[in-house]
């Protein structure tokens, strides 16, 4: 579904990516994490073209992303993305957020969008939240309606950029719940998260990455149970300790 | 001091009419710069903040131009040295023909001048709202037009409004610079009924009078207009 190629990145001479490779099949789910400048959350952004990249090749679904002739509004409406700070649009209503790009890229009815951006804020528990404004949700609803956004589009895959590191860590588990049931219904995920319990939960793979490198790629199993890379075990000693 | 004085003289004719007259036209070329000045700024202003050089640069060079020379030689130069740089018909054309030359000129130099300063307030809001919104926009898949047209600018024009507010009283205040051409607006007849009747202190009084009704019109009018578009739950964005 999603193939990374020798994917490198510079910022000006510092590089921020390094010959990454790896694949996301659909179905799958997998959690990258790493030390924060670790490059995580720029490839995670390469993948919809959020982010530029100066070599390799990234397709989404066959689509070259960095492609030339390549539609990506049309490519990025099937890719759906949440964002570490929510990025809810502040000056319209829950469910004109979720219907916004359902009228403008999809071309909907505002009937069916209606009904679908409804049917979407029931399942992240938010369908009484409908009217109000984002900044009149906490963090965790924002995220849940974040997701709804994204899922309104009927993507193809997830992208998720740390959708927990900005909340508060009673509002953790609410999100984290919505991404589980996600995952459990085969949505195709690619995860930026030091949340190791979801990991443990849901992945099917882990990646590791540091200094702009992909230092690790196996299976859950492999990544929580045997020995990895020494940078890796320190990784985890620090975040698993609390 | 021994000044005679005579507060009727504002209420004889004719200078009752060169006041209202005189009203009139600072109104009229405030407005129309006005509607210029904010649809330029605007057009202008986004350009600044678009992923195209090209487009950068010309707004770029259009704002430094326009807001680094006074307005009162702005004003001369449309007036006096624009038409000679023309070409002979044209320049002929814009001598002779061109309805109601004062307050053309002045309209379009008042309005070019004001765009370059609302260009940047509508940049520094767009660019306040930062890059998180234009990508959670361009992730859903609208186009870099759609993200404007329905995430930033509906937030950005929100966040402006109180500089605007300032640029739109401005124009009214730097609408008087246009007497200099020869429009015969509030300014220019308060000095005219001082010269007919000696009252300055009565006329100038009057004009005063008639910045401060407009201005204060014009700050109930966008405060109104804050108040109705004010986005609940947000209170950096000027609520109370």
């Amino acid at each position: 579904m999603i193939n990374l190629k020798k994917i490198s990145k510079w910022y000006g001479d510092f590089q921020v990516l390094d010959d990454c490779s790896t694949q996301v099949e659909k179905g799958e789910v997998v959690v990258v994490c790493g030390p924060s400048g670790s490059g995580k959350s720029t490839l995670i952004k390469c993948v919809n073209g959020l982010e530029p990249f100066q070599q390799g090749e990234i397709t989404v679904d066959g689509v070259s992303v960095g492609g030339k002739d390549t539609n990506l509004s049309q490519l990025r409406s099937r890719i759906g993305m949440v964002f570490q700070n929510f990025e809810l649009f502040p000056h319209i209503s829950v469910v004109d957020n979720i219907k916004l790009a359902q009228l403008k890229v999809l071309g909907r009815s505002d009937d069916e969008a209606h009904k679908n951006a409804m049917r979407l804020l029931d399942r992240v528990g938010l369908a009484d939240q409908a009217d109000k404004h984002p900044a009149q949700l906490s963090g965790g609803q924002q995220q849940r309606v974040a997701i709804a956004r994204a899922l309104a589009m009927d993507p193809i895959a997830m992208l998720f950029d740390e959708p927990t590191s900005a909340l508060d860590p009673e509002m953790i588990n609410e999100v984290l719940d919505v991404m589980v049931e996600l995952a459990k219904d085969g949505m195709t995920m690619m995860v930026v998260t030091h949340e190791m319990g979801f990991a443990r939960r849901v992945a099917n793979r882990v990646i590791f990455m540091d200094e702009g490198r992909i230092e690790e790629d196996c299976t859950r199993e492999e990544f929580f149970n045997t020995t990895r890379g020494e940078r890796a075990q320190i990784f985890l000693s620090k975040i698993l300790e609390h | 001091m021994n000044y005679n004085w005579d507060w009727g003289v504002l209420f004889r004719e004719p200078y009752l009419d060169w006041l209202i007259s005189g009203f009139l036209w600072t109104i009229s070329v405030s407005l129309a710069a006005w509607i210029l000045a904010f649809t330029l700024g605007s057009i202008v202003g986004i350009a600044r903040t678009v992923d195209n050089d090209w487009a950068r640069g010309i707004a770029t060079c259009y704002v430094e131009t326009f807001r680094n020379i006074p307005l009162l030689v702005q004003m001369f130069l449309w007036y006096f040295v624009f038409p000679e740089l023309l070409p002979y018909d044209a320049g002929m054309w814009v001598k002779r023909e061109l309805p109601m030359p004062e307050f053309t000129t002045a309209v379009v130099c008042l309005g070019l001048y004001t765009a370059s300063r609302v260009a940047e307030q509508v940049r520094a809001g767009i660019e306040a709202i930062g890059q998180g919104q234009r990508n959670a926009g361009l992730a859903i898949g609208l186009t870099p037009a759609q993200v404007y047209r329905y995430v930033l600018l509906p937030v950005s024009y929100r966040i402006i409004i109180p500089p605007l507010t300032s640029e739109f009283l401005t124009i009214f205040k730097n609408s008087s610079v246009a007497l200099t051409i020869g429009v015969l607006e509030t300014t220019a007849q308060a000095r005219q009924i001082e010269e007919y009747t000696f009252q300055g202190f009565e006329a100038f009084t009057a004009a005063t009078l008639l910045y401060i009704v407009v201005t204060s019109v014009v700050m109930l009018l966008m405060k109104l207009i804050e108040g109705r578009v004010r986005i609940p739950g947000m209170i950096s964005l000027g609520a109370k």
